[in-house]
């Protein structure tokens, strides 16, 4: 097996393709009930990419600019669901802030064209989606669902 | 000019094996491994001696045609007329017939923008029957390519037209009862395509044709997928136009031809004005050169040209019976080897009815763009995503699968190489093992 193939599938990658944590309902009703409290803001966001027809759907909520819950509804390939599930793991209970700079070093990351070693104590498990940056094809991949979440918590502090 | 003959005998893989000798791009590698190229549908290698024909052209006779008395702008001339006549009696047409564009979609567009013309006016008297309204229908196929698909949403939208179209079955067939219905007294314009780039079917071209006969609708024939791989005769297929593209049948990038009847072209408006199309021009207005020259404005594609006309004699030589005949096998071994893998499911004709080398397939619990990485890790080259036709995908429940098309450089070899890489797919994935999505 080509070891450029396993850069890019890591294993962490293809057991998240599967379990797909976060993904439901992005009702924003969805949310409702006991731990998150009434006083949340949410927002929403849909990504397409046109090249491969993969999509997301994802929604935040934020209490006191924290996340309190992230939950997805998409379609596409292993690397996008991979990744959308990845981080709804990681950004869950983080703050904005902490949630940004996360973001931030992901786009190095992806952008980086393997040259970049990744900070596994800000990404945690989104560390195995190194391997996608030497894959520019794949990048948008990655991105997608990040790119969500970045677009749903401005939707949600507006 | 004439074409040259092909030997009668089929082709087989020691002859191929030659072939491929002419064509220096299938000797590289992909990721470590020999390339195995199966995504001619999306564009085809050049042989050397195109590449030559193009280099010959820059070296010895650069110069713009059709204009100037110099030698050199003699011969430039003379040799962007004689890749029209190759390319003419290629497909079956005369010279004026055929107009040299930059691809099909461009071909398309042509005929849509020169009805849209007709439909505002231009072109006087004679190009009155162009137009199109309210109360008119175009009718297109659910198994379009986007190219000749939108350029008729546009045209529709601009005159007020209706588009409609002739819908496909679940395995991705026309359904023909429907046809005779859709196309009715309003249909000015039929425009289907000859080979689906995404199922790999042969449409039923004369009875089509009849159908839009019977109500004097013109035809228009997207040709992408047909002219590169089968015998081509536009006398004999008797639409009133035919795109196609040259980067598909061994040409360069950055030329492509439309064929339409004399009678048609004469009467119809240009779609591009500017220079080399013109007669006498004033401040006002201006006289148009009739066809093919009223529909090639400004300084055309001349070392394109001269290529594509090298890459048709490459083919004739090569004889197109024999091509198709050899990419009907490889068609029949891709779709027989899919068929027979667990999880996946061939979009198309099944195994064993009529189709061009050309296969494209979903694979459970696998996305087609996970297919197309592990694929291209075995140095295979497939494509992966809708191939610009997302109304047919939508249609068969998918919104990408992944496509293996062939050419004559392809050999069983390669083809056995692809299936045994398909087999890997889904365990690699994990697919098998929980039979669910990935
Ligand atoms: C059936 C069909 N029609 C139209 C096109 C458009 O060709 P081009 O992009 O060369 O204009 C293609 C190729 O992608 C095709 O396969």
């Amino acid at each position: 097996m080509s070891s450029e193939l396993e850069s890019l599938y890591q294993q962490i990658i293809l057991d998240h393709a599967k379990r797909r944590v976060g993904q439901g309902s992005v009702d924003p009703s969805s949310g409702a009930g006991s731990e998150l409290a009434a006083g949340c803001s949410t927002g929403e966001s849909h990504q397409l990419n046109p090249i491969c027809g993969d999509e997301v759907t994802l929604r935040v909520w934020l209490a006191d600019s924290r996340i309190e819950r992230v939950a997805w509804e998409g379609a596409g390939c292993a690397i996008s669901m991979a990744s959308a599930s990845v981080l709804t793991e990681l950004v869950s209970g983080s703050t904005r802030d902490d949630m940004m700079e996360q973001l931030d070093c992901f786009r190095e990351l992806m952008r980086s064209r393997g040259t970049v070693v990744p900070d596994e104590e800000v990404l945690g498990d989104a560390a195995a989606f190194a391997g996608v940056s030497r894959f520019p094809a794949r990048v948008k991949c990655a991105m997608l669902a990040w790119v969500a979440l970045e677009e749903a918590v401005l939707a949600a502090n507006s | 000019m004439p074409i040259l003959s092909a030997p009668s005998h089929p082709l087989a893989n020691d002859e191929v094996a030659r072939i491929r000798n002419d064509f220096p791009l299938l000797a590289n590698e992909l990721n470590g491994r020999p390339l195995i190229y199966l995504d001619s549908g999306a564009t085809s290698q050049n042989p050397v001696s195109v590449m030559e024909a193009e280099q010959e052209y820059y070296e010895q006779r650069n110069a713009a045609v059709h204009r100037g008395a110099h030698t050199l702008a003699v011969e430039a001339t003379d040799a962007y007329e004689n890749a029209r006549s190759l390319v003419a009696s290629f497909v079956g047409a005369s010279p004026e017939e055929i107009i040299f564009t930059s691809n099909a979609t461009e071909a398309l567009n042509l005929v849509a923008y020169s009805l849209s013309n007709a439909s505002s006016g231009r072109g006087g008297e004679a190009a009155r029957p162009y137009a199109l309204g309210p109360g008119d229908s175009i009718v297109v196929t659910e198994m379009e390519h986007h190219a000749n698909l939108i350029p008729w949403q546009e045209l529709a939208a601009r005159t007020g037209a209706s588009l409609r179209y002739i819908p496909v079955d679940d395995d991705g067939a026309l359904r023909l009862e429907e046809a005779a219905a859709v196309i009715d007294g309003s249909t000015k314009l039929l425009a289907f395509t000859h080979v689906s780039n995404v199922l790999g079917t042969i449409n039923p071209v004369a009875e089509l044709v009849a159908l839009a006969r019977k109500v004097g609708a013109l035809t228009v024939l997207d040709a992408c997928q047909s002219v590169p791989h089968l015998p081509i005769d536009v006398t004999e297929l008797d639409v009133d136009f035919m795109a196609f593209s040259g980067h598909k049948m061994l040409g360069p990038t950055g030329i492509g031809a439309l064929y339409g009847r004399s009678k048609h072209l004469r009467a119809m408006p240009p779609f591009l004005t500017g220079g080399s199309m013109i007669t006498t021009v004033t401040m006002e207005r201006a006289e148009y050169l009739p066809p093919p020259s009223r529909f090639e404005a400004g300084t055309q594609r001349i070392s394109q040209a001269v290529a594509l006309g090298s890459a048709v004699n490459y083919l004739a030589e090569t004889g197109m019976a024999r091509i198709e005949e050899w990419e009907r096998l490889l068609g029949e071994r891709l779709v027989a080897g899919l068929e027979a893998v667990e999880g996946i499911r061939v979009l198309g004709p099944r195994s064993g009815q009529p189709r061009i080398g050309l296969a494209s397939f979903d694979v459970d619990g696998v996305h087609a763009h996970d297919v197309g990485q592990y694929l291209a890790s075995r140095g295979i080259a497939v494509r992966v995503g809708h191939h610009c036709a997302q109304p047919l995908h939508r249609r068969l429940g998918l919104t990408a699968s992944t496509r293996a098309s062939t050419y004559l450089y392809n050999t069983t070899d390669e083809v056995d190489a692809f299936l045994t890489a398909v087999t890997e797919v889904r365990s690699f994935f994990g697919a098998s093992a929980i039979g669910g999505s990935v």
